[in-house]
């Protein structure tokens, strides 16, 4: 019986990893649906982006109210995951606060700095909260907010605040254990914070103490190992996938575009005058579908970014589409994508391939009427936080659109024939090119 | 004006030191034929051999691509890399930076690799190699603000060549909240020029109109045709072209040099 609680701790802990290692590896596998794209040169480059932008949180600053509260957040979190390695081998082991023989004086610095950082967060999450509820912040009461991602972001906030309370609780607790010369409860700590918190639990008797320092405790990391298997749920992904997102991004100019290699063996083929004309087909030229109407379609790294999201709506903010009430919101482009391979993950989780269900990323999730309002402006891409580019999957959509489906607005049609015919945008005769040469 | 031609130039065993890529709006489209008459004023004034394609010149492509249309694109590109290499040509100028992007950054993977500069890159080369200078003092304190066209800026992080334009002409650059990496569009890219805006509650260029006339601007400069365009309707729809001027540099400069 001496060690029931470490056997329910390892139990706990090991569920926990089993499923967030399955969940993991559905989202890897849902990105691998995506096809091949070369991003593995200039690695330095990459490892410097990925420093730059998701370790050292860059981009986030260019809003400073949001930047500065996040950072916190995210010290914070890095911080105080440093005290889980020792709450996990406390459980494991059944030890009480097992670095503290250790660490000696720097146990105590150790602690007081999770307890400051702590206070922090939650001041910083109770901020998040107040600019989304009370303040609401534009962007975040958009038509794609609405159900499930206006709850997850308040959920996540939630989440911290409880597991704060919980672990200052727990120091709170702990410390009037100490004082009480419990000998479980070695002297040990320093807890700036949490001795503010002990009038709270002053009055319990030393027995009930333990109850709820133990209750505290276990809450705290049951809490944690949940927030765990809830990422994969959650746009809270990013915390993961911000780091292979933006080490991933793209490198070149955001002006150059995808070229398709497929269309321009066909075009080569065309202008070669040499060419005959009656040859059979070339069995090198798969036919290939050109552009993107489902996620199968898009490249891994656009269904990476799907998943990186974290629908904070920087990009629709800046989208002058969406500034001016257009249908087009960049994010939305993103939670649509994740919200289609999400579907698609599922299909193969219950058939084991994909099945056929009637249902594409075109239309059924992103509209046409949204893809026709982009400016191409590359406003979103260069306001993403984590390298993000939802420009490029509205090129491959149009692109299926106008090459598959011929179906582009009348008006664009009219420019593409005039391109066609005349060279040149609109009706007008090449060989006029330099009549203005001789206008005054 | 005598605007040499590449085939001129080729026939008489020429080469000129840059190409001046004039565009699709640069030769056909009125408002944007002023734009490239200064530009070629300045040009002249500097002493740049320079030479056009004439009716050799055309569409690089690029509403083609940006409506999702990469056959037509390349069909256009590499016909315009073709004609361009048989030239030999090393150096292209554009006053355009729809042109200017797709040169620059989509032709090299189709076989075209050369050296592009917006005009407003190449004004700025020009004048640090003591070829040209600036000295009219025409706008000299005046308030100007300066649109970023997204092809230059973001797409290209041109963002300062323009500006140092400005100062150089004496004017009093006044920024809009929005500028450089965070400029607004003028609504005409992606082919956005070439149809009908989506339903919506207003038009880019009107925002962008109304984003400008915070800094309170006696001229709005542009360095793209079709932001110029964009730019003047927006004024026009707010009845402020007889106080508010948009200009491409190009134009400023050759007036400020009374060219
Ligand atoms: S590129 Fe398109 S989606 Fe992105 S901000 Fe510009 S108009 Fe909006
Ligand atoms: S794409 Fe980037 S900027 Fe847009 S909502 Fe997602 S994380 Fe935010």
């Amino acid at each position: 019986m001496a060690y029931l609680s470490n056997i329910i701790f390892a139990i706990l802990l090991v569920t926990a990893i089993f499923f967030f290692r399955k969940n993991i590896l559905f989202v890897k596998r849902n990105i691998q649906m995506g096809k091949a794209i070369e991003r593995k040169d200039h690695a330095q480059k990459r490892w410097s982006n990925m420093i730059r932008v998701a370790l050292g949180q860059s981009k986030m600053v260019t809003r400073p109210i949001a930047g500065i509260l996040h950072i916190v957040v995210y010290i914070g979190f890095i911080v105080i995951n440093i005290e889980l390695l020792e709450i996990v081998l406390d459980g494991l082991i059944g030890t009480h606060r097992v670095f503290a023989p250790f660490l000696g004086k720097a146990y105590d610095l150790l602690i007081a700095s999770f307890e400051i950082l702590a206070a922090l967060v939650l001041i910083c999450v109770v901020l998040f909260w107040l600019r989304r509820n009370t303040i609401r912040v534009k962007r975040f009461w958009k038509p794609e907010m609405r159900g499930w991602p206006k709850k997850d972001a308040d959920y996540i906030l939630y989440f911290e605040i409880v597991l704060m309370t919980l672990f200052l609780s727990m120091n709170a607790t702990d410390l009037l254990l100490q004082d009480s010369g419990d000998p479980y409860y070695i002297r040990a700590g320093s807890f700036p914070v949490s001795e503010l918190m002990t009038p709270l639990f002053s009055s319990f008797s030393p027995s009930m103490l333990v109850v709820l320092e133990r209750s505290f405790w276990w809450m705290h990391i049951i809490g944690i190992l949940i927030f765990l298997n809830y990422l994969y749920y959650s746009k809270h992904l990013h915390i993961l996938l911000a780091f292979p997102n933006t080490y991933f991004q793209n490198l070149s100019p955001k002006g150059k575009f995808k070229n398709n290699e497929t269309v321009t063996k066909e075009v080569k083929l065309m202008l070669d005058p040499n060419a005959d004309p009656y040859a059979p087909p070339d069995d090198d030229i798969v036919l290939e579908k050109f552009g993107a109407s489902d996620i199968t379609d898009l490249n891994w790294v656009q269904l990476m970014n799907a998943y990186t999201c974290t629908e904070c709506g920087r990009c629709t903010d800046e989208c002058p589409a969406n500034q001016t009430g257009k249908l087009l919101s960049p994010r939305k482009i993103m939670m649509d994508t994740r919200d289609r391979m999400e579907e698609v993950g599922r299909n193969i989780n219950q058939n084991g391939t994909i099945q056929d269900d009637d249902k594409q990323l075109l239309d059924d999730y992103i509209t046409r009427e949204e893809l026709w309002a982009c400016t191409s402006c590359n406003a979103c891409v260069e306001s993403c936080p984590i390298g993000i580019d939802p420009l490029s999957i509205i090129m491959d959509m149009r692109q299926y659109l106008v090459m598959e489906e011929s179906a582009a607005p009348s008006d664009l049609n009219n420019m593409m024939s005039n391109i066609e015919n005349n060279g040149a945008p609109w009706p007008f005769n090449n060989q006029d090119r330099m009549l203005w040469a001789n206008e005054n | 004006m005598n605007i040499p031609t590449l085939s001129e130039l080729s026939a008489e065993g020429k080469k000129p030191e840059v190409l001046f890529w004039v565009g699709c709006a640069g030769s056909f489209d009125e408002r944007a034929k002023k734009i490239t008459k200064s530009f070629i004023k300045i040009l002249h004034k500097a002493g740049v051999s320079f030479a056009v394609l004439g009716s050799e010149e055309s569409c690089t492509g690029d509403p083609a691509k940006r409506a999702g249309n990469e056959f037509l694109f390349q069909m256009q590109a590499m016909t315009n890399i073709e004609v361009m290499n048989a030239y030999q040509v090393r150096r292209i100028v554009t006053t355009c930076p729809h042109c200017f992007n797709t040169l620059k950054n989509e032709y090299p993977s189709l076989g075209g690799q050369f050296e592009v500069m917006h005009h407003t890159t190449f004004i700025n080369t020009l004048i640090k190699e003591k070829r040209f200078t600036i000295s009219g003092s025409v706008y000299k304190g005046k308030r100007i603000t300066y649109h970023d066209p997204c092809y230059l800026g973001r797409a290209n992080q041109v963002y300062q060549a323009p500006r140092e334009l400005i100062k150089k002409l004496d004017a009093e650059l006044v920024e809009m909240k929005n500028c450089k990496s965070k400029g607004l569009c003028c609504g005409a890219g992606g082919a956005q020029m070439f149809k009908e805006p989506e339903k919506g509650n207003k038009d880019i260029n009107i925002k962008r109109t109304e984003q400008a006339m915070e800094t309170q601007p006696e001229i709005i400069a542009a360095a793209c045709p079709f932001c110029n365009t964009m730019m003047s309707d927006g004024v026009k729809n707010k009845e402020q072209e007889n106080k508010i001027h948009v200009q491409d540099i190009a134009e400023l400069i050759s007036k400020a040099e009374d060219l």
